[in-house]
């Protein structure tokens, strides 16, 4: 899996939320998309990550 | 005397300088939103740095509305995605879209950005789109349902200020939407000149940030743009082209 360009092995049963706990990223402050489409955080428990799915974490930054 | 406000998507807002939280760090953001008195702030997506970072919503006073740009955006799907996620972030559904194709000047594209906002708008999404100051752009984001219209005076961060002026006042006397001025106000005076010509609101972020004491900046723009205001509401005297008029009477005191 690739998760915000960088390539990472992918644990069996992966789930969004287990993802986001093992890379750190505190769950409420984020937004996650899984191959282009947005997981809402009611389906971070039941949505799980396959090998070759590509993952971006976001969150607000400054900006103008 | 009555209040004066205006609307974004069904919100009242009084203030009328809308700030940017970029190039400074978040211990300034919230100083700066209070000498401001600023009820919008604009912020970015991007991606997370994951453990230890502060959250930026920490440092935003409550009550005051998100504007997540859709910076980085090069056409209208990458906007829309971006959009999408910053609604996703759960802090409401203004967004300024914001496509640049150059990256030069950071000139906006003005037809992506109309296509980005019929979708958006369509989507449920209060649309407010950085644009180059064009009447016919404006005009197709008026039917595209954009909530307000943001041309620029200058390209960003260049503090250049109202380089674009004679264009700027075409869309406030043409465009029945409020016209908010944003990118390359670099003084106070110039927030306060397009303000004086009927803007409704002023966006500054690098004249804040790169000042050198940024809350007072910050307070320095909010007396410019409610005096420009003042100015405007209160119709500005004229202007004689040729001679002067005294102001005091012309009676014969101390001389026939």
């Amino acid at each position: 899996m690739k998760i915000n360009g960088v390539q990472k092995q992918c644990p069996a049963n992966l789930t969004v939320s287990a993802m986001l706990e093992q890379e750190g990223y505190a769950r409420e402050g984020v937004a996650v998309e899984l191959n282009m489409e947005i997981v809402t955080k009611d389906a971070y428990d039941t949505t799980v990550i396959k090998e070759d799915d590509v993952i971006e974490v976001v969150s607000f930054m400054g900006g103008g | 005397m009555k209040q004066d406000v205006f609307m974004l998507g069904g919100q009242e807002f009084s203030s009328r300088f809308i700030l940017g939280s970029g190039k400074y760090n978040v211990e300034l953001i919230q100083a700066a939103v209070e000498q401001a008195g600023a009820q919008i702030i604009t912020l970015a997506v991007r991606r997370a740095n994951s453990a230890g970072e502060g959250n930026i919503l920490d440092y935003i006073p409550q009550g005051v509305t998100l504007l997540p740009n859709t910076s980085g955006a090069r056409n209208a799907q990458e906007a829309v995605r971006i959009a999408r996620l910053s609604r996703e972030l759960g802090c409401g559904n203004f967004v300024k879209v914001e496509i640049m194709r150059d990256t030069k000047y950071l000139l906006p594209d003005n037809t992506e950005t109309v296509r980005a906002t019929e979708i958006l708008t369509k989507e449920g999404f209060v649309v407010l789109p950085y644009m180059y100051p064009d009447l016919n752009t404006a005009r197709d984001l008026v039917d595209a349902g954009a909530a307000a219209v943001m041309p620029l005076a200058a390209p960003i961060g260049s503090n250049k200020g109202l380089a674009t002026r004679e264009f700027i006042q075409i869309l406030i006397d043409e465009i029945d939407l409020p016209v908010i001025v944003d990118a390359g106000i670099g003084r106070p005076s110039q927030a306060c000149e397009v303000m004086e010509m009927g803007a409704a609101a002023v966006m500054a972020n690098t004249a804040i940030a790169t000042a050198g004491n940024t809350p007072q900046m910050a307070l320095a723009f909010k007396k410019a743009i409610e005096a420009g205001r003042e100015a405007y509401l209160s119709g500005l005297g004229r202007v004689r082209e040729r001679g002067g008029e005294a102001s005091s009477p012309l009676t014969g005191f101390l001389r026939d």
